[in-house]
C-alpha cells in the first residue's frame, strides 16, 4: 500500500507556474507515493505575515491548518513557504494555546519537496535526465531557517547528463524578498542585477532553485536583460527524462 | 542626577527589585592547551612575523642586548624601568635613556625618541601577543610614542593564548589601571582598504625571546 | 517610507563608484572574516556564539545589578562614574568639567556612542575643539560627515578626495598617495595628542567585575586619547557591560574575527580608573560616563530587548545585500545596517523612518554571521506589525491595509482565490516567451509597476494548477 501525501503547491506555483506543482507531483508519484490535492488550499499567509499584518496573516493560517488537518505528509515546493508553516506559525500563534498545538501537530509533517525526497521518501536519484549546464541557487529561507544546502545538489548530481556548476554568490540573495520587491524595486532589481552576474560567470545555462519566488525575480531580470539563462525548479529538472 | 531614574528605569523594564541577586551566572568559558616552552615560543615568533613584526630569538642575556643595539643603531631610544632590562645590559647601550619617572618628562623624552624599548609582562604565543601592565617598571608611553618598539621577553612570560593570561590574572584591574595587549604594529586600513603600518603607534616592532 | 530615505538610496545606486566602493570593502572584510573562522582557524567558532550570547541575555536581563557592580569597581579603583539620561546630559557633564579644569582641547577615539549624541557639535558649539583621532573619522570630521559603516568609517571615501579634503583643510599640498596621507594625519594628530587636556573615548566592553572600559582598536589613537592627557573620558551606553574581565575570552575571540578577521586587533586596552601609586603615565582623572539615550525603552520588550546584545563587529553590514546596495549614508541614523534598521525605530521611535525595517529582502545573512546571535529578522519583522498596527491607530496607511484584509479573505474563500486567478489569467496580454514588459493599463497599479521597473512579469498561465489537476492521469510509470 503505497503511502498518501498532500500537495501544498503554494500560491505562487498554483497560479503562475503550475508546470512546477505538476512536476512535483510527476517525480512524487514515481518515488512510489499518492498523492491528493486538497482543493480549498490557497496560501500559506507569509504575504501578510511579512508586511506587518500578523491578524490577517494568522486568519489564512488558521485555514491552512484547517485544510491539511488530517494530512499525513503534506510537501511543498518552496522552501519560502515551507518556512513559514514550520517557523513562523508557532510565532503567531504563542498567546493561544489550542492553535498552537495544532502547529505543532501538523509542523512535523511538512516538507519542503527536496527535504521529503532525502528524508523521507530516501530517494536520491529518481531516474531523471538533462543534458544541460546548471548552477544552483540557494534561497535563503530554505538555505538559513530550513539549513537546506547539500539535499539539492545531492539530487542534480545523480541526474544523468547534468553538470552542476557552482557559482561564486550562491548563497546571496536574488533580492526579491516578497513586498519588498516592489516597496524597495530599485534595490531589490539591483541585487538580482548581482546574482545574475555571478549565475552569467558560471557558464550555466539553467539556474535552478527550490523556490519558485526567486527564480521569478532572477528570470524576470534575466529576461529584461535578455540573457540567454532559464530557470527550472529544482522539481521541474527531477521529473525531466 | 540621572543615576536612580536610569537604575529604576532598569528594574522596572526588567521586572527587578532594587538589590535583587541574579541567578548563577554562566561559568567563564577558560580553556587553556597543554603546552610546552618550546611551542610557545615557536609559535609566538610565527605570529608576530606574521604580522610583519620583526623577532629574534637569543640564547642569552648579551645576546638580545646585542640584537637591540643592531636595531638602535645610534639613534635615540628609551628604555623602561623594568629590571629585566638592565639585567640584558640594554639600558647601557649608547643613545638609550632609562629611569625616568616624571609623566610629562617620559612623555617628551617619547616623543622625540626613535626608539622605545620594554619588556612585557606576558606573551600569547597564539596571537603573537605582548601583554604590558602599566606600573612603574613599565610606562605606557615607551610602547606607543617612538615609532619603534623592541620588547625583550623572557620565553617563560609567554602564554599559550588569552584564556591563560585570563586564567593567572582573573581580575588585572586589582594590578593595575592599564592592560595594554599589543599584536602587530600599529595600522590602519580607512582608506580605500589599503593597509598601512605605523598610523598612531609604532610601525614597526621587535620581539626578542631571551 | 519617506521620500528623503528614497532619494538617498537613488542616489548610491546611481553612483557607480560608489556602489563599487562600497562592493570591494565589504567583499574584502567577508572574505577576512570568513578565512578568520574557517577550519580550523576557529573550530570552537559556534560554541563561542552560544556564550557569548548566553553571558549577554544573562547581564542584560540583569542589567542593574551588573550596572551597580561596576559602579562600586569604577568607584574603588579611584574613577567617578557619571550616570547620563541624554545627548545633553553627557555635554553638560563634559562642558562643566572642561570649564572647571580650564580645558580647551579635547582629544577623541571612535565612539559610535559619541556620535549618537553629536557630542562634538554640541562641545564645539561652546568652544571646545573636539578632534577625532582614528584616521577614518578624522577624514569625516573634515568632511563634516557621519560614519558610513559601523567599522570602517570612510569606505566610500576615495584616496583622490581624502587628497582634496587634506589640502583644502590643512593647507597641504594635494597627496595622493594613501601612506603619505597617513603620515600627514599622523603628524597632525600627534601634536593634538600631545597639547590636548582630555581624551574621550568610547567602550567596547564595560567589565563589572573589574571596573574596566575595554578598547579594541588597531591604529593606537585610542590608546594615546586615554594614556597621553590628564583627563580621561570613557562615554558608554549601559548595554555594554559583560560581568567578567575573563568573559573577554569568548567576546574578544569572536569581536576581531567577525569585524575584520583579525584574532586579535593590535591593541586592546583593559583600563580602569586613574593611573594609581607607581604608575608613571596615564591620566590623573577617569570617568565613565553611562548613558541611557533611549536604552531602557529597548529593555521593555523581552522579544526585542537582544538588540542590546549588539558588539558592534558590523558583520552584519558586509553580509547584507541591501546595505551594500544603499551604503551607509542611507539610513536614517548613526548606526546603520541591519542592526540600525532594528535598533533605530527603537531609539529613535517608529515614525522616525517607518520605511527602515521594510527596506530588507529578510535574507538572514546579517543574522548567520552575528557573532552574538541577535534574531535581525525576527525583528524587523516584529517592528513591521508594530508599525503596522501604529498606523491603523493614526488612520494612515489605509489601502495597503485594505489590500490585506482583502487578501486574507480571499485565501479564505477558495473558489473566489480561484476566480481572482482566472480574471488574471484572462486580462493579461499573450506573450510567447511566457514574460510580460508592459501590461494593459487595467492592470498596471502601483505593485505591478514597481515590479516592471525592474524585471519582466510572468505572464500568468492558461489554466492554474488546481485547473489542470482536475484532468490530471496520475503516473503510473515506475522509476
Amino acid at each position: 500500500m503505497a503511502k498518501r501525501v498532500s500537495l501544498f503547491v503554494t500560491c505562487v506555483v498554483d497560479q503562475i507556474f503550475p508546470k512546477v506543482g505538476l512536476a512535483m507531483a510527476d517525480v512524487v508519484e514515481r518515488a512510489g507515493f499518492d498523492i491528493d490535492f486538497p482543493e480549498a488550499q490557497t496560501c500559506c499567509g507569509q504575504p501578510a505575515f511579512n508586511s506587518g499584518y500578523r491578524e490577517d496573516a494568522r486568519q489564512v493560517a488558521l485555514h491552512f491548518l484547517d485544510v491539511f488537518a488530517k494530512s499525513e505528509h503534506v510537501i511543498v515546493p518552496s522552501g519560502s513557504c515551507t518556512s513559514m508553516i514550520t517557523h513562523h506559525f508557532a510565532e503567531m500563534f504563542a498567546n493561544d494555546a489550542a492553535n498552537l498545538a495544532r502547529v505543532r501537530a501538523l509542523e512535523a509533517r511538512v516538507h519542503e519537496f527536496s527535504r521529503f525526497l532525502i528524508e523521507v521518501a530516501k530517494v536520491e536519484d529518481v531516474g531523471a535526465r538533462l543534458d544541460d549546464v546548471v548552477t544552483y541557487h540557494d534561497s535563503c529561507h530554505a538555505l538559513r531557517e530550513l539549513k537546506i544546502k547539500e539535499g539539492p545538489r545531492r539530487l542534480l548530481s545523480r541526474v544523468r547528463g547534468l553538470e552542476l556548476r557552482e557559482m561564486d554568490a550562491a548563497e546571496e540573495c536574488c533580492g526579491f524578498g516578497g513586498t519588498f520587491s516592489v516597496k524597495f524595486a530599485e534595490v531589490s532589481g539591483g541585487m538580482a542585477r548581482s546574482k545574475i552576474d555571478s549565475i552569467v560567470r558560471t557558464g550555466a545555462r539553467t539556474v535552478v532553485s527550490i523556490d519558485s519566488s526567486c527564480l521569478m525575480q532572477l528570470q524576470g531580470a534575466l529576461s529584461r536583460a535578455g540573457l540567454p539563462v532559464r530557470t527550472m525548479h529544482l522539481a521541474e529538472v527531477l521529473a525531466n527524462r | 542626577m540621572s543615576r536612580e531614574l536610569i537604575l529604576d528605569k532598569v528594574r522596572r523594564a526588567l521586572g527587578r527589585t532594587k538589590g535583587q541577586p541574579p541567578p548563577p551566572l554562566p561559568p567563564a568559558r577558560i580553556c587553556v592547551p597543554q603546552t610546552d616552552v618550546e611551542s610557545r615560543v615557536a609559535c609566538m615568533l610565527a605570529k608576530v612575523e606574521a604580522l610583519a613584526g620583526k623577532t629574534f630569538l637569543a640564547a642569552t642575556l648579551a645576546e638580545a642586548a646585542a640584537y637591540t643595539a643592531s636595531v638602535v643603531n645610534g639613534r635615540d631610544a628609551v628604555a623602561s624601568n623594568a629590571p629585566f632590562l638592565r639585567e640584558c645590559g640594554v639600558t647601557a647601550l649608547p643613545g638609550v635613556r632609562t629611569g625616568v619617572t616624571d609623566r610629562l618628562a617620559l612623555r617628551e623624552l617619547c616623543a622625540t625618541c626613535a626608539v622605545g624599548i620594554t619588556s612585557a609582562d606576558y606573551a600569547l604565543a597564539d596571537t603573537g601577543t605582548l601583554v604590558m601592565l602599566s606600573s612603574g617598571r613599565e610606562a605606557r608611553m615607551i610602547s606607543l610614542l617612538p615609532p619603534t618598539h623592541i620588547a625583550i621577553v623572557p620565553r617563560e612570560r609567554i602564554l599559550s593564548g588569552l584564556d591563560e593570561l585570563l586564567s593567572v590574572l582573573p581580575l588585572p584591574a586589582e594590578q593595575t589601571s592599564s592592560m595594554v595587549l599589543i599584536t602587530g604594529p600599529s595600522r590602519t586600513a580607512d582608506i580605500e582598504q589599503i593597509l598601512v603600518r605605523g598610523v598612531h603607534g609604532p610601525g614597526e616592532i621587535h620581539v626578542v625571546v631571551v | 517610507m519617506s521620500v528623503v530615505f528614497d532619494e538617498k538610496i537613488n542616489q548610491t545606486l546611481g553612483d557607480e563608484r560608489l556602489q563599487l566602493a562600497i562592493y570591494t570593502a565589504t567583499a574584502r572584510l567577508m572574505d577576512k572574516r570568513k578565512h578568520a573562522l574557517e577550519g580550523d582557524n576557529l573550530p570552537e567558532y559556534q560554541e563561542l556564539r552560544d556564550c557569548a550570547k548566553a553571558l549577554k541575555k544573562h547581564t542584560i536581563d540583569n542589567l542593574d545589578h551588573y550596572l551597580e557592580q561596576l559602579e562600586s569597581n569604577v568607584v574603588a579603583h579611584g574613577g567617578k562614574v557619571v550616570f547620563c539620561s541624554d545627548a545633553a546630559e553627557v555635554s553638560d557633564f563634559v562642558l562643566k568639567l572642561a570649564k572647571e579644569r580650564g580645558a580647551r582641547l579635547i582629544v577623541k577615539s571612535k565612539s559610535m556612542t559619541t556620535e549618537e549624541i553629536d557630542l562634538n557639535e554640541r562641545l564645539e558649539h561652546h568652544n571646545l575643539e573636539a578632534v577625532e583621532t582614528d584616521l577614518g573619522e578624522y577624514i569625516l570630521q573634515l568632511a563634516h560627515e557621519r560614519p558610513y559603516h559601523i567599522v570602517a568609517p570612510a569606505l566610500h571615501k576615495t584616496r583622490y578626495q581624502v587628497a582634496d579634503l587634506f589640502e583644502e583643510k590643512l593647507g597641504v599640498p594635494n597627496e595622493t598617495v594613501i601612506e603619505k596621507q597617513t603620515m600627514i594625519a599622523r603628524r597632525v594628530l600627534r601634536e593634538k595628542f600631545l597639547a590636548a587636556d582630555i581624551g574621550i573615548s568610547g567602550a567596547n566592553f564595560l567589565i563589572a567585575d573589574s571596573g574596566a572600559v575595554v578598547l579594541v582598536e588597531n591604529e593606537g589613537n585610542a590608546r594615546l586619547s586615554t594614556s597621553a592627557p590628564k583627563i580621561h573620558i570613557a562615554v558608554a551606553g549601559i548595554e555594554k557591560l559583560i560581568p567578567r574581565a575573563r568573559d573577554l575570552a569568548v567576546f574578544l575571540k569572536l569581536l576581531g574575527r567577525s569585524a575584520t578577521g583579525q584574532p586579535l586587533t593590535v591593541y586592546t586596552s583593559f583600563l580602569s580608573g586613574p593611573r594609581r601609586g607607581e604608575e608613571i603615565d596615564g591620566p590623573g582623572e577617569f570617568y565613565l560616563v553611562l548613558l541611557d539615550n533611549g536604552r531602557t525603552k529597548l529593555l521593555q520588550d523581552p522579544g526585542k530587548r537582544e538588540s542590546l546584545y549588539c558588539i558592534r563587529c558590523g558583520a552584519c553590514l558586509n553580509h547584507c545585500p541591501v546595505y551594500r546596495k544603499i551604503g551607509g549614508h542611507s539610513f536614517p541614523w548613526v548606526y546603520s545596517g541591519p542592526i540600525g534598521a532594528i535598533i533605530t525605530p527603537q531609539f529613535m521611535g517608529l515614525n522616525h523612518e517607518p520605511g527602515l525595517p521594510f527596506a530588507s529582502s529578510l535574507c538572514g545573512a546579517c543574522a548567520e554571521v552575528c557573532p552574538v546571535k541577535i534574531d535581525i529578522p525576527k525583528i524587523l519583522l516584529e517592528l513591521r506589525a508594530d508599525i503596522t498596527a501604529a498606523k491603523e491607530r493614526s488612520g494612515e496607511g489605509g489601502m495597503e491595509r485594505m489590500a490585506f484584509r482583502a487578501f486574507a479573505w480571499i485565501m479564505r474563500h477558495p473558489k473566489v482565490y480561484e476566480m481572482a486567478g482566472r480574471v488574471a489569467s484572462l486580462l493579461a496580454p499573450a506573450s510567447s516567451s511566457g514574460w510580460l514588459r508592459k501590461v494593459p493599463a487595467i492592470m498596471n497599479i502601483p505593485p505591478v509597476r514597481a515590479w516592471l521597473s525592474q524585471r519582466d512579469l510572468p505572464a500568468p498561465p492558461q489554466q492554474s494548477f488546481r485547473q489542470q489537476w482536475r484532468t490530471r492521469v496520475p503516473r503510473t510509470d515506475s522509476r
